[in-house]
């Protein structure tokens, strides 16, 4: 028999030929371990991104063999570097055309929070103008703090109920950032 | 390579459609954005446009003190950071006339030809994989992962380093980083010349790259061009050999020249300047060894932070401490202009000091701004493909560019 | 290690010159010498394409500030001449509320995106630049954020309280 370590299944009834269980742990399970990440690198972090795809760190056994650079196919957006005034409309104008269900991860000082760039022409944080999941801190971080920022989106997709994105908190949440 | 029809003025089917090549680049090169006009799969004209990631280091540097903007020059050219860390230090020993002692010289040829090496092997791997070879790009990452443990074991950071200080270094090369560049020059050369068999002789390399943006060396002289691809169109023009710093001028290597200009050209000189760059480290690493040991750095106590042992035990390093970080020395009312051979091209330092703790103006020379601006005049007549090789080729940092 | 030096330089520049420039200064071995903005055409086309100096490559062109001195914005080139392995720096002052100099574009090409830069940070106006727009910061910025006025941080933070910060 092979090594591979397979996920455990979530809790639920099980018998001869049937598995009983709630289909938002099993959408979970899926998407969690399928997350197609669209890296949007601007700056240093990218390159610390780049070796964690290498062989080294190893970024496609978390699922994300293939990191989409069309919106429309991507599920979780690393928005990675600093992010300054000028590109602060293009960032938005990627988030809107991600299809629901969609996480945003800020990879590194400088799109957490501005980072060292405390200047007239930085953005300090790309929270100021879309909603963010994860912040991983670093300057750049090592690519294990960025495999560990996308555990815990792991765990915030393997949790997240089905009915979230049509709830009327997520809707108001999008509305203050002026999201339809 | 087949002509495509030029369609004249009257024909009804002559429309040009806008392509918007834009700030979201598959991740590699970086945000900068062309608005390309196309005529079919040909570029008619373009225009760059490009400050997505402008962060104003040239004002923050006004407001630091020196010794705070080493970590500003780590972030222009993030693929080979400690060549920016060394030229700007190098710049402020011009300034404040510091000589640094040999195996200091030394020791910082041995960790800007290694940056020199990683910043070519992220070049020449993108280029693989704009041609559609993945693997050749795997295979070097794998090798600048070495390259990161040796800087990491050198001063504690990956990719932006903030290596040495004014003066030398913060601490000496312990043994385990020596054995490491030792290990490096045995198993590196093996996985290059891997990497050459892949590509140089390669049918459908040779085909995508040769020929493709030829330039000759006036005109690419007249666009203020430097670096690997002014090399590549045959002028040997290279800031180590023509104003050797840091004792260059006691190593032996030779400076690669291309004769067309073309991408294949630009993509042998790379690989010709990382042979020559192993070369260097090897005859650094026999200089070091005859030099008297455990020397790191100048004897300069006003601008070298002094030992904390040595700080909270004897009056004289206290004093030190305290005008160093207070900003109470003196410094030369004087300007000065340093130039060092970055990965791209000439990486020079423009430093008008006012006699207090930071520079009144400094300003960089950056090489991937300057060699950029001939992208859109050069892209013009070309197929789309070739101008994402020629992109590619040009090696074009983005935090380099906008600064 | 060049076979022109410096003082063959100020010689063949004071020649053809004579009062147009400044007395020229060495420091750390590289020339400099100021002059005019009417003059600096003739000077770097002198520089450029004179049979023995030949300065073919321009380094770097931009600008300084000093708002105290009357003609307060600055204008700076660097100059190379590869051949004879020599460089040079040229400064030229201009007032500071109206800065208009001719460009360098005309002599190389490579002045273009130099010239936009120096516009968009100091506001120095080239005659003659085929595109002179904002290169770097965002096109509808009207002021010129590298003059010495201006603050470093963007004053409209309001997440920055200067209370924690100790102002």
């Amino acid at each position: 028999m092979s090594e591979v370590n397979i996920v455990e299944a979530p809790p639920g009834i099980e018998g001869s030929g049937f598995f009983a269980t709630s289909m938002e742990k099993v959408v979970g399970l899926a998407r969690s371990h399928s997350l197609w990440p669209l890296p949007f690198a601007t700056s240093c972090c990218g390159i610390e991104f780049m070796a964690t795809m290498g062989s080294h760190y190893d970024f496609a056994r978390f699922g994300s063999e293939r990191p989409s650079f069309s919106p429309r196919q991507a599920d979780l957006l690393m928005v990675m570097g600093t992010i300054a005034k000028k590109m602060g409309p293009v960032l938005k104008q990627v988030y809107v055309q991600m299809a629901e269900p969609r996480w945003v991860i800020a990879v590194g000082a400088c799109a957490s929070s501005g980072g060292i760039f405390d200047t007239y022409s930085v953005m300090q944080g790309i929270d100021e103008i879309i909603p963010v999941d994860v912040y991983v801190p670093g300057c750049p971080p090592r690519p294990e703090a960025i495999i560990d920022g996308f555990t815990k989106i792991q765990e915030l997709v393997r949790n997240e109920s089905l009915r979230r994105r049509e709830s009327p908190e997520y809707k108001e949440l999008l509305s203050r950032y002026g999201i339809q | 390579m087949i002509n495509h029809p030029i369609l004249t003025d009257n024909d009804p089917q002559k429309d040009t459609i806008t392509l918007n090549l834009g700030p979201t680049h598959p991740a590699t090169h970086g945000v900068f954005q062309n608005i390309l006009e196309m005529d079919g799969e040909r570029i008619v004209s373009g225009v760059s446009t490009i400050g997505y990631i402008h962060r104003a280091f040239e004002k923050i540097a006004e407001h630091r003190p020196f010794y705070q903007i080493t970590p500003l020059t780590d972030r222009m050219n993030y693929c080979s950071s400690p060549i920016n860390n060394m030229g700007w230090h190098m710049t402020v020993e011009k300034l404040l006339n510091i000589q640094t002692p040999k195996r200091v010289d030394y020791l910082r040829v041995i960790v800007m030809e290694l940056a020199r090496i990683s910043d070519h092997l992220i070049c020449n791997g993108i280029l693989g994989v704009d041609t559609g070879a993945f693997s050749g790009f795997l295979y070097l990452m794998e090798e600048r992962e070495h390259i990161y443990e040796i800087y990491e074991e050198i001063c504690g950071a990956r990719l932006t380093t903030n290596i040495g200080r004014i003066g030398g270094f913060e601490r000496d090369f312990n043994d385990i980083a020596f054995a490491k560049i030792k290990q490096f020059l045995v198993k590196f050369p093996p996985i290059l010349k891997e990497f050459e068999t892949l590509f140089n002789r390669n049918r459908i390399f040779i085909e995508r790259t040769s020929g493709v943006a030829a330039v000759d060396p006036e005109v690419a002289l007249n666009y203020s061009w430097s670096g690997p691809i002014l090399r590549a169109t045959g002028v040997d023009y290279d800031v180590r050999v023509n104003e050797p710093y840091s004792s260059y001028e006691d190593f032996d290597f030779e400076i690669p020249v291309g004769t067309k200009g073309d991408v294949y050209d630009r993509y042998i000189v790379r690989n010709e300047e990382m042979w020559q760059s192993l070369r260097i480290i090897q005859q650094a690493l026999d200089k070091i060894e005859k030099e008297p040991k455990g020397v790191f750095h100048a004897d300069v106590p006003e601008f070298y932070l002094p030992p904390k042992e040595e700080v909270y035990n004897n009056m004289e390093a206290l004093i030190y401490h305290f005008k160093i970080v207070m900003g109470e020395i003196e410094t030369p009312k004087t300007e000065v202009y340093h130039a060092v051979e970055g990965g791209n091209g000439e990486l020079g330092f423009y430093l008008v000091n006012d006699g207090g703790r930071s520079p009144y103006r400094l300003h960089f020379r950056r090489p991937s701004f300057i060699n950029y601006q001939m992208y859109a005049p050069m892209s013009a007549g070309m197929l789309l493909s070739d101008a994402i090789l020629n992109m590619s080729s040009l090696n074009v940092i983005a935090g380099e560019l906008d600064a | 290690m060049g076979n022109l030096s410096n003082q063959q330089l100020v010689q063949r520049l004071t020649a053809r010159f004579g009062e147009r420039i400044t007395v020229p200064t060495e420091p750390f071995g590289l020339l400099t010498f100021g002059t005019s903005a009417e003059t600096i055409e003739e000077v770097l086309r002198f520089l450029k394409e004179d049979g023995e100096l030949k300065f073919n490559y321009l380094t770097d062109i931009t600008g300084i500030h000093f708002p105290e001195l009357e003609l307060s914005i600055g204008v700076i080139y660097h100059l190379h001449s590869l051949t004879n392995n020599v460089r040079a720096r040229i400064k030229v002052f201009i007032d500071g509320n109206n800065p208009k100099i001719p460009t360098a574009t005309n002599l190389w090409e490579g002045a273009n995106w130099m010239e936009r830069e120096t516009y968009d940070f100091f506001g120095v106006i080239f005659e003659g630049h085929p595109n002179l727009v904002r290169i770097l910061n965002v096109d509808e910025m009207t002021v010129f954020p590298m003059r010495r006025e201006y603050p470093l941080e963007d004053p409209n933070r309001v997440d920055k309280k200067d209370y924690f910060f100790g102002r």
